[in-house]
C-alpha cells in the first residue's frame, strides 16, 4: 500500500478518537473493585438475563422467518425486488420509537391484531413476548439482507451441476444451496442478535419497562443512570464487551469452519 | 445410447449437428469461442437451446415444437458433465462429492460412500477421499469430477476441455484415465488439441463459429481435412485451389504441382503437406511457391516455424540461417514431394 497523505491521517486519527473516547469515558467512571458486586445486584442480573433470553428468542425468529424471506426476495427481479427490499429494510433506519408505535398499533390491545390476539388469550403488549417482537422487528433486516446478498453472489452453477447428477430440487436446496449461504446466514444471525441486545426505543414504546418482564439491560441502564450511575456503568461495560466480541466474530467469517 | 442432436442457441450463434453412435467417443474440436462449451452445456441442460432437437437412445432431451422448446429436466437426462472448473461442491469432502449422485438416488449414506470409495479408487484418487475440494490441485479436482460423473451412472458422458490448464504430467495421467473409463461408453469431449482426438475419439466434429464445418471418422477426417483449421490440428499445411492438369492453382494464380486421380479440371481441390517437407529456396528456383512471411515462431528442438499467409514451414535453424526470411517480406518455398490432391466438392 502506498503511503497516505498526512491530512488524511489526521482526519482518520480524529475519527478513531471519536470512536474510542466514549469507551474510555465509560471505563474512567468504572469502580473496578466494586464491579463484581455491581453486576451481582438482583436488578442488574435480572435485566441482563432477560436481555440474553429475549435476544436469543428474537434471533431464532429472525432465522426461521428471515432466511425464507431472503430467498423469496432474491427470487424476485427488477422493480418489485427494489421496492420490496426498501420496505423490508426500513426498520434498519426507522427511529426505534416509531417502530415501537407501529408495533403497538399492530399487536397492542387496541391494535389491528390486538383484539384477535386478546380473544385467543394471547395478550402481547407489555409482556416479554412484546420485547421479543420489538427486537425481531428491528433485527430481521440484517438476516434478510445477508441471505439476499449471499444468494445474489451465487450463479446457480453448482445447483445446475447437481441436477445433472440426478438430484431433485429439495435435495439440491438442502445439500448445496443452504450450506452455500451458511456463513452469510450465520453472520446475519450474529448481527441480528447484537441488534436485539441493544434494542431500546421500540422496546420501551411497545413493551414498557417492567422489572423481570420487559426491562432489558439497556432499559435498566437508562433507569439507573441517575439513581445508581455505578450500576449503570457496570452493566454498560458488559454490553460493550459483548458488542466487541460479536463484531469480531462477525468480521472474520473466513476463519470459522462451516459444519 | 446413440446421441442425435441439432443444438441451436441463437444468443451464441450456435447451430451444431452431432451424431454419436452408441459406445463411441466424439471429439468436438474448434478454436476458442467456436461454441464448444455452449453445445456441451445445452446437451447437459445447463444452457437452454432455443431451436433444434436431441435424442439419446429413445429419450428426447429437447425438441422444438413449432417454436416452443420442450426441455427434459437435467436430472432426468442421465447425462453427466465434467466442466473445466470441476465444479466440486466446496463445503463437503471429496468422498461426499462422489457419493452425491447415489445419495440423490436415495441410497443410504454408508452405501453411497462405499460406492464413492470404489469410484475414487478407479480414477486413482482414493487417497483424496477426506480432503476438501479447495485443497486439491486442478488435476486432482478434475479426476474427482470424473469419478463423481461416473458415479451417476450416466448414459452419456460430457467432458468440456478435460485437459485445459493441466500441467503435462497431470494431462498425461488424465488422458490414460479417460482412455480407460470411456471404453464402452457414449461420450463427447471438447478439445483444441488433435492428439486428444486421435487418442480418445472414434469420430470428430469440427466446430467453427457455432457450426460443424466437417466431421466423421477421426483418421479419415485428418487425412483429408476440408479446412485449414482441421489440417493444422492434424499438423499439416493445407492449400486449396482449383485443379488444372498436374497441379493445383492457388487463388493468386500460383501453381502447386500435385498428383490427382479422377479429378475434373476446374474442380475445387486441396492438398496437405507435411510442414517439415517444405523447404525455403532461392527465388529463382523453378516450381517454388511465393508467400508473405507473417511470423517466425520458435518450436524448440532447433526448429523455427515460418508462418505465411497461406502456408507454413518448419525448418531447422541451420536452414533458416541460409535464407533468413524477414517478417512482412516474401519468401519462396519448395514443396519437396508432389502431394496428393483431393476434391472438396463432395
Amino acid at each position: 500500500m502506498s503511503r497516505l497523505p498526512r491530512w488524511l491521517l489526521v482526519l482518520a486519527v480524529i475519527a478513531a478518537a471519536f470512536a474510542v473516547l466514549p469507551l474510555v469515558g465509560l471505563a474512567s467512571r468504572t469502580n473496578w473493585a466494586e464491579l463484581p458486586s455491581q453486576l451481582g445486584s438482583p436488578s442488574s442480573r435480572t435485566a441482563l438475563g432477560l436481555s440474553l433470553r429475549t435476544a436469543a428468542a428474537a434471533t431464532v425468529l429472525c432465522v426461521v422467518f428471515g432466511v425464507p424471506l431472503g430467498f423469496a426476495l432474491a427470487s424476485l427481479k427488477g422493480v418489485s425486488r427494489a421496492v420490496l427490499r426498501a420496505i423490508l429494510l426500513a426498520p434498519l433506519v426507522l427511529p426505534p420509537v416509531v417502530s415501537g408505535l407501529g408495533l403497538l398499533y399492530a399487536f397492542g390491545r387496541k391494535g389491528l391484531l390486538g383484539s384477535t390476539l386478546d380473544a385467543a388469550g394471547i395478550p402481547v403488549a407489555f409482556t416479554t413476548a412484546a420485547v421479543v417482537l420489538a427486537q425481531a422487528f428491528v433485527a430481521m433486516p440484517f438476516m434478510v439482507v445477508s441471505v439476499e446478498a449471499a444468494l445474489a453472489a451465487r450463479d446457480g452453477r453448482l445447483e445446475a451441476i447437481a441436477a445433472t447428477l440426478g438430484a431433485g430440487r429439495s435435495h439440491i436446496f438442502r445439500v448445496i444451496t443452504l450450506p452455500g449461504i451458511g456463513v452469510a446466514a450465520a453472520m446475519g444471525a450474529v448481527l441480528a442478535f447484537a441488534r436485539s441486545l441493544g434494542e431500546f426505543g421500540a422496546t420501551l414504546t411497545f413493551a414498557g419497562s417492567l422489572e423481570g418482564v420487559t426491562r432489558t439491560a439497556p432499559l435498566q441502564i437508562y433507569l439507573a443512570r441517575e439513581s445508581d450511575p455505578q450500576a449503570a456503568v457496570a452493566l454498560g461495560l458488559v454490553l460493550v464487551a459483548l458488542a466487541i466480541v460479536i463484531v469480531a466474530a462477525a468480521a472474520r467469517p473466513d476463519r470459522r469452519a462451516i459444519p | 445410447m446413440t446421441l442425435e442432436a441439432l443444438v441451436g442457441v441463437s444468443s451464441r450463434a450456435v447451430n451444431a449437428m452431432l451424431h454419436v453412435p452408441e459406445a463411441t467417443t466424439l471429439a468436438l474440436l474448434g478454436p476458442n469461442g467456436a461454441g464448444k462449451t455452449t453445445v456441451i452445456e445445452a446437451l447437459a441442460g445447463l444452457t437452454e437451446p432455443d431451436s433444434g432437437h436431441a435424442t439419446l437412445g429413445d429419450a428426447v432431451l429437447f425438441s422444438d415444437r413449432g417454436g416452443r422448446m420442450r426441455l427434459t429436466e437435467s436430472r432426468d437426462r442421465g447425462i453427466a458433465l465434467v466442466t473445466q472448473d470441476a465444479a466440486l461442491f466446496p463445503h463437503v469432502s471429496v468422498l461426499d462429492n462422489v457419493a452425491f449422485p447415489s445419495r440423490s438416488r436415495g441410497d443410504s449414506k454408508a452405501h453411497a460412500r462405499g460406492d464413492a470409495h470404489d469410484w475414487l479408487e478407479r480414477v486413482g484418487a482414493g487417497h483424496l477421499a477426506a480432503r476438501r475440494p479447495r485443497t486439491l490441485s486442478g488435476g486432482e479436482a478434475r479426476k474427482v469430477a470424473v469419478a463423481r460423473a461416473l458415479a451417476s451412472d450416466p448414459r452419456l458422458m460430457l467432458l468440456d476441455e478435460p485437459f485445459a490448464s493441466l500441467d503435462i504430467e497431470a494431462a498425461v495421467a488424465m488422458r490414460s484415465l479417460l482412455r480407460e473409463v470411456l471404453k464402452g461408453r457414449t461420450a463427447v469431449l471438447s478439445t483444441h488439441d488433435g492428439l486428444d482426438a486421435i487418442d480418445l475419439a472414434h469420430t470428430i466434429a469440427v466446430l467453427d463459429h457455432g457450426i460443424v464445418v466437417e466431421g466423421g471418422a477421426t483418421s479419415a477426417t485428418f487425412e483429408r481435412p476440408r479446412t485449414a483449421f482441421t489440417a493444422a490440428l492434424a499438423g499439416l499445411v493445407w492449400l486449396s485451389g482449383t485443379w488444372v492438369e498436374g497441379a493445383l492453382t492457388l487463388a493468386d494464380g500460383q501453381l502447386v504441382p500435385a498428383i490427382g486421380e479422377a479429378l475434373t479440371l476446374g474442380a475445387a481441390v486441396a492438398v496437405t503437406i507435411n510442414p517439415r517437407a517444405v523447404k525455403i529456396v532461392p527465388p529463382t528456383t523453378p516450381g517454388g511457391v511465393r508467400d508473405i512471411v507473417l511470423a517466425l515462431e520458435p518450436r524448440g528442438d532447433g526448429l523455427v516455424r515460418v508462418r505465411c499467409s497461406a502456408l507454413w514451414a518448419d525448418v531447422s535453424i541451420a536452414e533458416a540461417s541460409h535464407f533468413l526470411p524477414r517478417v512482412g517480406e516474401p519468401a519462396h518455398f519448395d514443396v519437396a514431394a508432389r502431394p496428393h490432391a483431393f476434391s472438396l466438392d463432395d
